[in-house]
């Protein structure tokens, strides 16, 4: 089952620059909430900030309260490895392991945390794939193929398994179609659609008709700051504040 | 219009096959020297090899026909195996310190250490491990002639595995981190994984260059006309054998030296081919 996730005051920064100013969110549990915004606004920013994998850049840092379920991410004592295994990722380009097979692949998330149980693993990649709609394709080479023999977007969707085979709350999605072909796409955002009834989505989009697709709530941000959260269909007819309006009528970004 | 159109087609055909002609002369000129000596050391060679190479250690006395090299063989492979066992896994480690941790000052003077015992003569490096092991141990060893290959090979590995690391995506870490997965772990499982196939080539490289190494033995394993494998011991080796024999005035023993010749670079070709061979397995380097 997804969890909540709220954002309280969160800072974020790559060396002096300032790129998340004081961002506050509630995030709905079992719902897509879609991050739009032009390039350059945090919207990247802010979901890396969300499983800490901002911090892993050179003299990047981050500060405030992120609570999920009954963990402060940003608290004392708390371990980035331990965040990422309950928070997934999915990146903007497809990045499988290219020196493992698509089983091990699926698999690494669990076996390099030291998981062993082999007819436990077998179930679990199965399932995975199932959930990310490629098992099919794939299920007669899964040890015979590398991760890296397959199209961009059987790629994309084996990168969902693997996140998803780590059993997380909450599934962060990077712009995860903007390197795809249209099918590919489409056979993604399907793929949100289902995913939702198990996991919490928030999905980083360029795609404002994306947004409208998949996601019940979406954020604007503008230079760091969150302008706008509403219900999707709120901020694509009815915005509240004129740059919000702006950007989706495309009068910039 | 059509005449200027096939004038510039003329043109290019011309240049295309004079670029084409240049790059497999360039090739031929390339493979010819390793051609021309593995000819020239099989043609010399091929005759002295027999059971009696492989089985026997030096004759008695000088000039004698007979004898074999089996002591300088297993010599060889005793240092290179002491060698390895140093050079591998420092090299290795140190470049996966300066690819995957090292940030600023502290990577930058690795790297220009590495660089300059990369540098340093064979011969300095063999004089080094004297004064330091040969002197106090009070006698030469196997032990002393690996330590010294092994040192030659620490800078070689060090460097072309920080080169093959780096050249592993971003996002395939970036893939390994937001899985929860330590950064120790996915170092070793997957970033160096990834490379391996160009670290073993770094590897192979190191170690067919110190295979052949004759100046840092003199003063280490120094040389033995008798078998022995202790390691504590002056131990036979190839390259010094076939230093001694070719030196001499006696024919027999130039003929042996030539069947010591080809047997090193076969043996060199051989331990390359095979750890290929194991790498290559499973998916390597993104190969399928």
């Amino acid at each position: 089952m997804g969890v909540g996730i709220k954002v309280e005051n969160l800072n974020a920064w790559f060396g002096k620059h300032q790129a998340l100013h004081s961002i506050n969110m509630d995030i709905l549990p079992n719902h897509a909430t879609a991050i739009i915004g032009p390039s350059g606004c945090g919207k990247s920013t802010f979901v890396r900030c969300l499983n800490r994998m901002h911090e892993t850049n050179p003299d990047a840092r981050a500060d405030g309260k992120v609570q999920v379920k009954d963990m402060n991410i940003y608290g004392e004592g708390v371990a980035p490895v331990d965040v990422r295994r309950r928070i997934g990722m999915v990146f903007q380009k497809p990045n499988p392991f290219p020196s493992m097979s698509i089983y091990d692949n699926v698999a690494a998330g669990l076996k390099l945390n030291g998981y062993h149980n082999r007819k436990k693993l077998d179930e679990i990649v199965e399932k995975s794939l199932r959930s990310s709609a490629l098992w099919e394709e794939v299920k007669d080479d899964l040890k015979k193929k590398s991760g890296a023999s397959l199209s961009g977007g059987q790629q994309q969707r084996l990168c969902i398994a693997r996140a998803l085979a780590v059993e997380p709350d909450v599934l962060l999605m990077d712009e995860p179609a903007s390197a795809l072909d249209p099918i590919s796409t489409s056979k993604i955002e399907d793929l949100i659609f289902e995913l939702k009834e198990n996991y919490t989505v928030v999905i980083v989009t360029h795609n404002m008709q994306q947004a409208a697709r998949v996601a019940e709530f979406t954020a604007f941000f503008l230079l760091g700051k969150l302008i706008e959260f509403d219900k999707t269909e709120k901020i694509f007819t009815t915005p509240t504040d004129k740059r919000t309006e702006d950007y989706i009528t495309g009068r910039f970004g | 219009m059509p005449e200027t159109n096939r004038t510039i087609q003329w043109h290019r055909r011309l240049a295309d096959k004079l670029a084409t002609a240049l790059a497999v002369i360039c090739v031929l000129l390339v493979m010819l020297p390793l051609a021309a000596i593995f000819s020239y050391l099989v043609i010399r060679g091929i005759a002295s090899l027999n059971l009696a190479f492989f089985t026997h250690i030096p004759s008695g006395s000088p000039g004698e026909p007979g004898g074999g090299m089996a002591n300088a063989i297993v010599g060889s492979i005793v240092i290179l195996l002491i060698g390895s066992v140093i050079g591998v896994p420092l090299g290795v480690g140190s470049g996966i310190y300066l690819s995957e941790y090292s940030r600023g000052q502290f990577g930058r003077v690795v790297r220009f250490t590495a660089d300059v015992l990369n540098g340093v003569p064979s011969i300095v490096i063999g004089i080094a491990v004297y004064a330091l092991l040969v002197i106090r141990q009070k006698h030469f060893s196997a032990l002393a002639g690996g330590v010294a290959l092994g040192i030659m090979m620490i800078p070689t590995i060090t460097r072309s595995t920080e080169e093959m690391l780096r050249l592993v995506p971003n996002s395939i870490r970036e893939a390994a981190l937001g899985l929860g997965i330590p950064q120790w772990r996915s170092t070793l499982s997957i970033t160096l994984r990834t490379a391996m196939s160009g670290v073993i080539t770094g590897v192979m490289l190191a170690f067919a260059r110190v295979s052949g190494e004759t100046a840092p033995l003199l003063f280490t394993a120094l040389g033995n006309q008798f078998w022995s494998t202790k390691l504590n011991q002056p131990i036979a080796a190839l390259p010094l054998q076939i230093y001694i024999y070719a030196l001499s005035p006696y024919d027999e023993w130039h003929r042996l030296a030539w069947a010591g010749a080809l047997v090193l670079i076969v043996l060199i070709v051989a331990t390359s081919a095979s750890v290929r061979w194991v790498a290559s397995r499973g998916f390597a380097g993104g190969a399928h």
